[in-house]
């Protein structure tokens, strides 16, 4: 429950986005951070946005959430 | 990478020197409780450091009067229950929400705002939203009330069992048998509360708190800062994952909880009540209150005969020490909340050891 996604903000209108996270979209609300913009990376939590990210910071996060991914569907494939 | 394990190391023995036994770090968030098994942290460490799961997962924390409230109107026609997908499985007396489901009444959500979607889909029913989490979805919480206030939208109701950190880990300090020596601070909470409201544990309690990130790297370089400050006798405030944490959190998260919100005393599975722990929806909101409007009433309850959630989310026990753990209680029929969440440490160490501890 208290997982967070980075997503990069490719529409916004309002306090809704669309949000990227590695190929999928995803509606956000950008009221808790309201100096985002177009393009800006921000962690999202329960559907909307609690921080502006750099984008280094969520390469990193990225890459962990695709090692889980992996992870989880070989540990699936073993546990039948 | 092996610099900074090695650098841990070096820490660890150093604090365990000080202190003359076990290093006893608590890490309050079940994410971190996740990562640490997950990256196998836990047999990759010395023995001379024991890491403690605390309560830091909502589901797990909250208070089973809480779960019985909110299935006494499952069966209600004209009420819809809008909830996050971890609370459903959790075990009441008197059954889970999932073994409602089928009546269609349930829905899960992902984002409080969908709350507001079905009040205006459904406005011959009233929505009952369970309102859990700490202070990462109460802000989202605080901008559905805000919004349903403002669009005159009356068939919300909010029943908000909020709950905020820092109170539960005073309290976890002033328990007697605790052996908590200093505390890894949950990422996502501190994004929104900032690493300085930790101040008043290490200022009142003397105990170390450094704010982690989710990669298993950050959380080896919180353990080398707080055995630093262990060995040396300093307590401090810490943050490894300033990328997203800032001193203060999130300001405007922040005014919309305190706007919305009035702090009041509260119950925590296994930790009891905890004078001013708990988010309560101000006066302003009592059109959409649960409480107040469909009279949704928590009594707090004995916990569940046998399970030792408690004495696990206060970190006086290891999953496997207790006895329905992998016998009775597994994930697929779990016993107690925390082998219902994910993020529980029971499910956490089921998943990742389970085996039963050798007596
Ligand atoms: S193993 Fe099951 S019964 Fe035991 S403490 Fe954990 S959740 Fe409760």
């Amino acid at each position: 429950m208290c997982l967070a996604v980075p997503a990069r903000i490719i529409e916004l209108k309002g306090d809704e986005a669309i949000a990227d996270v590695i190929g999928n979209r995803i509606q956000a609300k950008t009221t808790l951070v309201p100096d985002v913009k177009l393009g800006d990376i921000v962690l999202i939590h329960a559907g909307f946005a609690i921080t502006v990210l750099d984008e280094e910071e969520a390469k990193k996060i990225w890459q962990l959430l695709a090692d889980l991914d992996n992870f989880s569907k070989t540990n699936k494939r073993v546990s039948g | 990478m092996l610099e900074r394990i090695n650098e841990a190391y070096t820490q660890i023995a150093r604090a365990q020197k000080t202190l003359g036994r076990t290093v006893n770090i608590m890490e309050v968030c079940g994410t971190h409780t996740v990562t640490i098994f997950r990256a196998g942290l836990r047999s990759a460490l010395p023995e001379g450091l024991k890491l403690l799961s605390g309560p830091g997962c909502p589901v797990c924390i909250t208070d089973q009067g809480y779960i019985d409230a909110i299935l006494a109107f499952a069966d209600r026609t004209d009420i819809i229950i809008a909830t996050y997908g971890d609370m459903i499985r959790v075990p009441g007396r008197n059954g889970s929400l999932e073994q409602k489901t089928n009546r269609g009444n349930i829905k899960i959500i992902l984002s409080a705002e969908d709350v507001l979607k079905l009040a205006k889909q459904n406005p011959d029913k009233k929505i009952l939203f369970v309102a859990v989490g700490f202070e990462t979805t109460a802000p989202a919480t605080a901008v559905l009330a805000n919004e349903a206030l403002q669009q005159g939208i009356k068939n919300i109701a909010i029943f908000s069992n909020h709950k905020l950190v820092v109170p539960a880990m005073a309290s976890l300090l002033t328990t007697k048998n605790h052996r908590i020596d200093a505390f890894i601070c949950p990422g996502h909470v501190s994004v929104i509360i900032g690493c300085d409201a930790y101040l008043p544990i290490v200022e009142q309690f003397h105990k170390p708190c450094v704010v982690a990130g989710f990669e298993p790297m950050q959380i080896i370089d919180a353990i080398s800062e707080i055995c630093r400050q262990l060995a040396e006798d300093e307590p401090q405030l810490g943050s490894v994952y300033q990328a997203a944490v800032k001193p203060g959190g999130n300001e405007t998260a922040k005014k919309i909880i305190n706007d919305t919100f009035d702090i009041s005393d509260g119950y925590w599975r296994g930790l009891g009540e905890i004078k001013k722990s708990t988010l309560k929806l101000k006066e302003k909101f009592s059109s959409l209150d649960a409480e107040k409007q469909l009279g949704v009433k928590f009594i707090p309850e004995e916990d569940l005969t046998g399970c030792c959630c408690g004495e696990v989310l206060c970190g006086l026990m290891d999953p496997p020490d207790c006895g329905l753990f992998a016998t009775s209680c597994t994930p697929d029929s779990p016993v107690g909340p925390c082998m219902v969440s994910s993020e529980g440490a029971c499910a956490a160490w089921f998943k990742y050891t389970r085996k039963k501890r050798q007596k």
